[in-house]
This record gives C-alpha cells, sequence and structure tokens, in this order.
C-alpha cells in the first residue's frame, strides 16, 4: 500500500512531452483563423521587406571610400560616412590633436560606471575614486595646466560631452532626489512646502523648457558681469528635473518602510539622520533599483536634448558632422551608427537593473 | 519622599490620550518601582499597548505626566532620544532590521547612540546573543531565523542599549504555539536577574511566574492592581472576573 504511493513521490519530474514542429505551429501560429491571417500577413511582410533591407544593408552598401561619388552611385548604405566623419561625430568641435584626451575621458566615465555596477565595490573608496575620476576628467577636458592645452567649454562635443552631463546629472541628481524625497515626508511645513512645491512644478513641465528656462531665461535674472557656463547652466537643468522624478519614486521607496522598522529605530533612541542613513534609506533604496535604473536610462538619453539649446552632443555632432554637403545625403547612416551607441548603453543599463530585480526577487533576505 | 522618587522607574500621572475623538487612555495612574515586573492585561483596544508605547513616546499623551527614571517626557527631541536609549522595546511583530545582519543589528544602537567602539559593540553583542541562547545566528540575517529566534535577538537588540527598563508589547503574541516557551525563558531570565519590566502579554503562566503585580485594564482605564495571587483568585471587580473566564476556560 505505501510502496507505490511512496514510489509516486520519489519521482521527480513529470514526464517529457514530445511536441513536434507541426504540431507547435498548429498551436502557436495556425490555431484559429484570425491568427492564420495574421501569420501569413507576417511572413509576406518579411518576404518583402528583409531581402531588399539585407541588400541595402550588407550587399549593395559601400563600407570604406573617400570619395562620396562613389557612393552616389552605389545602390545601397553609405558605412563609408562613418570612418570619414567618426571623429566629428564622437568629439564633435573639440580641437582635431586633442581626440585623445576625450578618449580617456570615455574610457575613465564608461569604466568606472562599469565597476560602481558591482555591489562589492561599493564602499566610500569608489566615492573616493570617483571624485578624483571627477578632477581628471574636467582636468583633461578644460586644460591649461599641467602641459595641456586650454580648451574652452563652447568647444566641448560628441561623446565625451553626453557622458558628462549624463553622469553630473545622476551624481548630482540623486543626493537631491533623496533630500526632495525626505522633504516631501517632513513635518516641517516650510521643508514640505518647498519640496512638493519644486517637485510638482519640474514635473509639471517638459524637459525642453527647463533647458530653455535655465540656458535662456536664467542669465536675464543674473548681474550682466556675472556669466554662468552654458554646459554647467544646461546640467544644472538636468540635474533639477532628474531629481524630480527620481524624488517620487523614492518616495514610493519609503512608503513601503513598515512604520515598525521607524518605532525599532525610535526606541533604540537614533536620531533622525542615523535611522535615515541606516535604516530607512537602505531598505527604500533596494526597493527602488528597478524603476530608478529606469529614470537613470531616461537621463542618458534625455542628454540629447541639449542639442536643440546649442551644444554638440553625440546627437548634436551627428547633426554637424553630416551638414557637410558631400555627406549630406548619408545622415541616416551615421544615424544608425548614434543609435547603436545609444542602444549599447541603454540597453546594458537595463539588462544590469534587470540582474539586480532577479536578485532581489531572490527572497527577501537580502 | 526623595526615597520613594529615588526608586520609581516609571510614574504616570492623570495621563489622557486620545485618537482623534476616541479617548483610548482615561486618567492613567501607575507608578512602577526599580526593579519590579508588572504585566499588562486586558481585552484587545483595551489601551494597554497604547499605554506603554506612550512610555518611549511612540506615542504623544495629551495630558498629565510621564516620568522616566526622574526625567519628565517633553517635546524636546533630545529629552526624548535620551529617554529611549533607556528604555528597551520589544514589539510583537520584532522589527529586526532585515537588511543588516543579526549581528549589526544588535549593535547599530550602542555604536550610534552611545557611541561604543565597534569592536567592544561587537563582544557585547556576543555575549548576548550567548544569553539568549542564539550565538551561532550572529553573522545570518533577520529573514532566515524562525519567530522565536528573531524574538530572542529583538530582546538582546534591547538589551544592548543596557537599558533600565524594559517594555514588552505582546512579545509572544505573533509567535507559533511551540515557539512561545523559547521567549518566555528568556524573559524569565530576565526577570530573575532583576530587570525592571513592563509586559504586555496574555500568557497568564508568565505572569502568575514572575510578574509582582498584574494591572487589568479595559476601555482605557486601569480597573485593577493587584499581586497575582490576588488577581488570579479573589479579583475586585466584576470585569477582571469576566476577562478573566473567558481567557481561562480553555
Amino acid at each position: 500500500m505505501a510502496t507505490p504511493a511512496q514510489s509516486g513521490l520519489t519521482r521527480e519530474r513529470p514526464p517529457i512531452l514530445k511536441i513536434s514542429v507541426i504540431d507547435w505551429l498548429r498551436a502557436n501560429l495556425f490555431n484559429s483563423i484570425h491568427n492564420s491571417i495574421l501569420t501569413i500577413l507576417c511572413l509576406l511582410a518579411l518576404v518583402f521587406i528583409v531581402p531588399d533591407a539585407l541588400r541595402w544593408t550588407f550587399i549593395d552598401s559601400i563600407w570604406y571610400t573617400e570619395d562620396s561619388n562613389v557612393c552616389r552611385a552605389a545602390a545601397g548604405a553609405c558605412w563609408a560616412v562613418i570612418p570619414e566623419k567618426y571623429r566629428l561625430i564622437l568629439f564633435g568641435t573639440f580641437p582635431y590633436d586633442e581626440h585623445w584626451r576625450g578618449l580617456i575621458v570615455i574610457l575613465i566615465i564608461v569604466g568606472l560606471t562599469i565597476i560602481s555596477a558591482f555591489e562589492r565595490f561599493w564602499s566610500i573608496h569608489l566615492f573616493t575614486t570617483w571624485i578624483i575620476a571627477f578632477v581628471i576628467v574636467l582636468w583633461l577636458m578644460l586644460g591649461g595646466s599641467f602641459g595641456l592645452k586650454t580648451i574652452s567649454t563652447n568647444r566641448w562635443g560628441g561623446l565625451p560631452l553626453t557622458l558628462i552631463l549624463f553622469v553630473g546629472t545622476v551624481v548630482g541628481g540623486l543626493p537631491m532626489a533623496i533630500f526632495l524625497a525626505l522633504g516631501r515626508r517632513s513635518e516641517l511645513p516650510v521643508i514640505k512646502a518647498v519640496c512638493v512645491a519644486t517637485i510638482e512644478i519640474i514635473r509639471g513641465v517638459p524637459l525642453i523648457t527647463v533647458l530653455f528656462m535655465f540656458s535662456l531665461m536664467f542669465p536675464l535674472f543674473m548681474p550682466a558681469d556675472i556669466t554662468v557656463d552654458k554646459i554647467l547652466r544646461a546640467q544644472v537643468g538636468m540635474i533639477i528635473f532628474f531629481a524630480a522624478y527620481g524624488a517620487e519614486v523614492i518616495r514610493g521607496g519609503l512608503q513601503a518602510i513598515p512604520r515598525g522598522q521607524y518605532e525599532a529605530a525610535d526606541s533604540l533612541g537614533l536620531s533622525y539622520w542615523k535611522k535615515t542613513h541606516k535604516i530607512i534609506m537602505p531598505q527604500a533604496l533596494r526597493i527602488v533599483i528597478p524603476p530608478l535604473v529606469n529614470d537613470i536610462i531616461r537621463a542618458f538619453k534625455n542628454t540629447t536634448f541639449v542639442s536643440i539649446i546649442g551644444l554638440f552632443d553625440l546627437l548634436g555632432a551627428t547633426k554637424a558632422a553630416t551638414e557637410d554637403p558631400k555627406w549630406q545625403n548619408y545622415a541616416m547612416e551615421a544615424y544608425a551608427f548614434i543609435f547603436i551607441i545609444y542602444f549599447i548603453f541603454c540597453f546594458s543599463m537595463s539588462k544590469y537593473s534587470e540582474s539586480v530585480e532577479r536578485k532581489l526577487s531572490e527572497g527577501r533576505n537580502y | 519622599m526623595a526615597e520613594n522618587q529615588n526608586d520609581t522607574m516609571v510614574k504616570l500621572e492623570n495621563v489622557n490620550k486620545w485618537f482623534d475623538d476616541f479617548h483610548v487612555l482615561k486618567d492613567i495612574n501607575l507608578t512602577v518601582k526599580k526593579g519590579e515586573r508588572i504585566v499588562v492585561c486586558g481585552p484587545s483596544g483595551s489601551g494597554k499597548s497604547t499605554m506603554i508605547r506612550c512610555i518611549n513616546r511612540l506615542e504623544v499623551h495629551q495630558q498629565g505626566h510621564i516620568s522616566v527614571d526622574g526625567t519628565e517626557l517633553t517635546d524636546d527631541m533630545r529629552n526624548i532620544e535620551q529617554i529611549r536609549s533607556a528604555v528597551g522595546m520589544v514589539f510583537q511583530s520584532f522589527n529586526l532590521f532585515p537588511h543588516l545582519t543579526v549581528l549589526d543589528n544588535l549593535t547599530l544602537g550602542p555604536i550610534y547612540v552611545q557611541k561604543l567602539p565597534e569592536h567592544d559593540a561587537n563582544k557585547r553583542a556576543m555575549a548576548l546573543l550567548e544569553r539568549v541562547k542564539i550565538p551561532e545566528q550572529a553573522l545570518k540575517f533577520p529573514g532566515q531565523l524562525s519567530g522565536g529566534q528573531q524574538q530572542r535577538v529583538a530582546i538582546a537588540r534591547s538589551l544592548m542599549m543596557q537599558p533600565n527598563i524594559m517594555l514588552f508589547d505582546e512579545p509572544t503574541s505573533a509567535l507559533d504555539p511551540e515557539m512561545i516557551n523559547e521567549v518566555l525563558d528568556v524573559m524569565v531570565e530576565l526577570a530573575k536577574e532583576g530587570m525592571t519590566m513592563l509586559v504586555v502579554t496574555h500568557e497568564m503562566g508568565f505572569a502568575k511566574e514572575v510578574a509582582d503585580r498584574i494591572v487589568f485594564m479595559d476601555e482605557g482605564e486601569i480597573v485593577e492592581v493587584a499581586a497575582p495571587d490576588t488577581f488570579f483568585n479573589n479579583p475586585e471587580s466584576d470585569r477582571t472576573q469576566l476577562f478573566l473566564s473567558q481567557i481561562l476556560t480553555h
């Protein structure tokens, strides 16, 4: 009596079902008249589009030439625009002979960002490293000391500018977001009102408006002899914009912390700041890592808005590079190139967020 | 008079509290002497938890005076933090910090409130974990422990601050039956060592064993205060008799 029941229990896996390709097709693609029609339509679309796309991209395309007339004669893509213009695209109007400085800046920022993604490196040393990196990046970009030629900020451009704006937005915006979120929950009416007003006003207008406000209106309010650098003004605008959204995300995390955590911290006699720093914030931030990374990805893409106020970030530089009359017909290929760059950055961040999320969902044991 | 003051640990005088227009504590008068063990019982909603939560100001009373070890509770945050660090509190739902190890849960208070060096805090923590019989769990996270173990860690965490008095807010109510005793054992031992304790609980066996006095509350009032013997065998008020008959039938 017990034996068959037990052997039934010890069998670990359900029997493996064998499904043939035809069964699978029938079950998933042709399981109703509607689905069958849709499947056929999609197949037809692929048949029409894919061969032409492949031919344009790979077969009829020109991979390398210095003569744009060669491209004009070809039927396919003119990838030659990329080797011809990539330095202008990547570094914008940065002086040609100093591009190596921009390249080092890119390597520093990308390298440190990758290191920062690993939890085992999260310590005060990482923070110090970032500060040192910040100083080095500024030195490389501005020059003027230790044998480097001075470069004015209005010649900054391309990927280094995009990365500097992005890192600046996140590094400046995250702490501000934390304080705005805390302030919004404050029991002190003045602090609360200021934080609510900041968040709601900034969230209520498009980023482009914020950027215009900071780049065009802000100088009007300042005394004539004080000028704040254009990039710095854009940077401040982007920081505040990021912080307003980040604050709401973090506030969500704060609301998810049970009251008992506050009470336990209070009953130990911890001060407000110690309680926030050691008990509440670490838990709240862990909860909101996925939506926060989402905001960070958006911040990366939002750097493209500065091309509208006349800065040559990666997108702005590409636009400028393709204005060369000889190559202006091949802007699409150049944009495809930066599409890939943006995609690599954003997709890696998205994958990173996914892995963090997976780690967090493996039980709440931290 | 002066002598009286010196051996008083907690004094509540005419304490009144409202939640909106619900009068949750009505003219509460209670004096807890040093080294005294008091069990507070009563039906749910009678204000027992609220009363002990007023003592470390997790709740704010609106009328009357509360003093702890001679210091009166005021709105001054410094004063409150100082009193809180001298009053240990154990919650029904443990409230351990889930992102910290057991050891870090214990050492956090002493390190940041009492400015104790980390090395000394760790030593104190290991000694206390020994006392609550789970030193081997020091490096685990709260989520990896059973309910009974978590509550013992919570008791140890409160003791880390070397409090003058321990408040227990239904410490065994959230536990599975087989884990209640391991927590009560720790509390009995604490009582034997002379800790001043104010315990809200329905564990009448525990009350009989360790309480010097039992406080019975109903509808926001202290109905009766008596030694366990009198309380269980000769309760004065009808309400107490009714309550006892309800909880002791099984």
